[in-house]
């Protein structure tokens, strides 16, 4: 996967951004932003999933909405398969909604209560005169076996159905208009353990039956690595890490992938775990620290004066794995630049061991 | 050894609903001893978040607690209270922790009041003792300038701090025992780090022991000492973390742990138990795993398995106790999809 011959990417994301105003009162001018997404750039491949990760309030399911037109950006271009998504008028990015599609979180509120399944699942077919009458019948059919219902379920509503079965008829709506990329937002969140498997290996058939590419957005970081190629780390609207799933959980080098990574509870009381513990909570995305936004909570031994001036760049510091971290060599960022800004410490590898079985 | 602090004996707590008595916690005893971590685990409709509700007496009709079910806690059987001797002991001697700590604080009074209203309730000084209390608690759960933050309502804090909020809450009278009630569900990763390890510190600190009610084996396997696994309103199992991880009976508690994807471990496919858990009106017959298990044969649809003694205080509802050779026929469970 990471010598992979230069394809063209299916979806190109560059310099997204999102800043929210914040308006005191009904004419009021803005008194700030919020800066939700700021300067997001990634690819995905065609039939590829890209895992988005962080927290509450790190950008990432703005991102999903932004590439979707579901949020307008404020700057930055979205092209899929070479078609900028942004000058597209209203009619023009609904003809073209057939070729990407969402699957939301919540599958209690993402399907209208008072529509059948079958209903919900043929808007789309007949929205994108894809199919009319007993042939859209025929495919409705043909999706609910495909997602593992039984076709009798057409005629049913969403509340006869258990959270599992209401994503599977979530991802039935995503399939019925063929798409070739599907922005999953936290589709597995709301799911007991047992259906989260199941409805994890469904997605996974899906995509090698039909060559899919996945946005996959999640918080989970045990179920991204399992199901996406590469992982992108989100923090206060930022991508700090861009790794193959690999690569990052073998060596997550940005200091907060390592901290979010060694909280991740271990499910084998023999496993002690040396665990970075963060200080505090997310400083607010409308008054982001300066310099790298994680300097204040930031554990690495070489952190300086120099973190606190500077933003680091998104540097590739080994073939495909990009990091934004001026004290992790390799670094594009001088010494002597980093000495101007007060640096006191020169950049050093910082590598914690997480686990340690005893 | 010492009676147990809590000893929960064939607790029943039916609901009378429209489609029928939901027997959503359906005969289940377990112990508590002082100072120990006990884990309870299951998925959403175990019976798991029924059970903290009944420990505690807040189960609210068409609900109730059958007769015949006893929790004796600190020697006195909690079912045979009238609601104000219930009342003196509820928030004292035995606390519990929310799920959403948006939803457990009141939005219209400041966290300090709230916090030093459990002590006026209790009786256990005045006003400006009381609000002396709370703000030491809150810096004891580790709320940074707690003077300050007292008089703050839930609103102006984060998710975490409310979390340690209502922490600060439940610990106020320093209980005997706390049930928490997925008290990191709701949080972020870090965050619930930082939450699980505030708990562990204060456990040590007060000798409290905690019943830990999640879905996540993880969080389990970091915090307790002892498992409990339900599943259809029964325990099906219970051992000591060390022994439940390495050597799971029950087939429904090895189906959770390979449905879990784990970090740092190979992709391959996930192993699923097909099927969803049965409404609690409809638990199917003999046992109520069968129809989803990989190993089920004649008997499992037939008879009722009780709790079998494996050894080292591990039980499992499982006829495998019995007939173990059968582990070697695993097939397509009955369900379908």
């Amino acid at each position: 996967m990471t010598a992979a011959a230069p394809k063209s990417p299916l979806l190109s994301v560059r310099g997204l951004v999102k800043h929210f105003p914040i308006k005191k009162g009904l004419f009021g001018k803005p008194s700030g932003y919020v800066r939700a997404v700021e300067n997001v750039s990634f690819d995905v491949m065609p039939g590829e999933t890209v895992g988005l990760v962080g927290e509450s309030g790190c950008g990432k399911s703005t991102t999903g909405r932004m590439i979707l037109r579901l949020i307008e950006p404020t700057a930055g271009t979205v092209e899929f398969d070479g078609i900028n998504l942004l000058t597209l008028d209203a009619r023009a990015m609904r003809k073209l909604r057939r070729r990407i599609q969402v699957i939301f979180q919540d599958p209690f509120s993402s399907l209208n209560p008072r529509m059948s399944v079958g209903s919900i699942i043929r808007e789309g077919l007949t929205i994108h005169k894809i199919a009319e009458g007993a042939a859209a019948d025929a495919r409705v059919k043909q999706l609910l076996d495909e997602v593992g219902l039984r076709s009798e379920y057409m005629s049913r509503y969403p509340h006869e159905f258990s959270g599992g079965q209401r994503q599977r008829i979530g991802i039935a709506r995503a399939l019925a208009v063929e798409p070739q990329f599907i922005v999953c937002d936290e589709p597995v969140s709301a799911l007991d353990v047992s259906v989260q498997a199941q409805v994890i290996n469904l997605m996974q058939d899906l995509q090698r039956d039909r060559g899919l590419a996945y946005l996959f957005i999640a918080h989970d970081l045990s179920v991204v690595e399992h199901i996406a190629d590469r992982v992108a780390v989100m923090y206060l609207g930022k991508i700090v890490e861009l790794a193959t799933s690999a690569e990052l959980y073998r060596e997550p080098l940005m200091p907060y992938t390592q901290a979010l990574l060694s909280a991740v509870p271990v499910p084998d009381p023999t496993v002690k775990k040396s665990r970075v513990v963060l200080k505090g909570d997310v400083p607010s995305p409308a008054n982001p620290p300066s310099g790298c936004v994680f300097h204040p909570r930031c554990q690495h031994p070489a952190k300086d004066a120099a973190c606190t001036q500077i933003v680091p760049p998104l540097e590739e510091k080994s073939p495909g794995h990009w990091v934004a971290c001026i004290k992790q060599p390799p670094t594009g960022v001088d010494w002597s630049v980093q000495k101007a800004a007060g640096a006191t410490n020169p950049p050093t590898r910082y590598l914690p061991v997480i686990e340690t079985p005893t | 050894m010492a009676d147990p602090l809590l000893s929960v004996r064939d607790l029943r707590t039916f609901f009378y609903t429209e489609n029928g008595v939901a027997r959503s916690v359906d005969g289940v005893s377990f112990d508590i001893s002082a100072g120990e971590t006990v884990g309870l685990v299951g998925e959403s409709g175990s019976g798991k978040s029924v059970t903290a509700l009944s420990l505690m007496r807040l189960v609210r009709p068409p609900g109730r607690i059958e007769p015949g079910s006893q929790i004796v806690f600190d020697g006195v059987d909690l079912t045979a209270l009238d609601e104000k001797a219930m009342r003196a002991i509820r928030g004292a001697r035995l606390a519990m922790v929310f799920q959403e700590p948006m939803t457990a604080l009141n939005p219209v009074f400041t966290v300090g009041d709230q916090i030093a209203e459990v002590v006026r309730v209790h009786h256990a000084g005045n006003k400006k003792e009381a609000w002396a209390r709370a703000v030491k608690m809150l810096e004891t759960v580790g709320i940074p300038s707690p003077e300050q933050r007292a008089n703050e309502y839930p609103h102006q804090l984060s998710g975490g701090m409310r979390q340690r909020v209502v922490i600060a809450m439940a610990l106020i009278m320093n209980p005997a025992l706390v049930i928490a009630d997925e008290p990191t569900t709701a949080l972020d990763v870090t965050i619930q780090a930082q939450i699980l390890e505030l708990l562990r510190d204060l456990q040590q600190k007060f000798g409290t022991s905690i019943l830990l009610i999640t879905h996540d084996l993880g969080v389990v396997a970091e915090t307790a000492s002892r498992v409990i696994v339900m599943y259809g309103g029964e325990i099906v199992e219970e051992a000591p973390v060390g022994d439940l991880f390495a050597r799971a009976h029950h087939p429904y508690t090895e189906g959770l742990l390979n449905a879990m994807p784990q970090v740092g471990h190979e992709r391959e496919r996930l192993a699923t138990i097909p099927g969803t858990v049965p409404p609690p009106t409809k638990w199917p017959q003999g046992c109520r795993f069968h129809d989803r298990c990989p190993y089920a044969w004649d008997r499992c649809a037939n008879e009722h398995p009780p709790l079998y003694q494996i050894g080292g205080g591990h039980v499992s509802r499982c006829h495998l106790a019995v007939e173990p050779e059968r582990r070697a026929h695993k097939h397509e469970p009955m369900v379908v999809a």
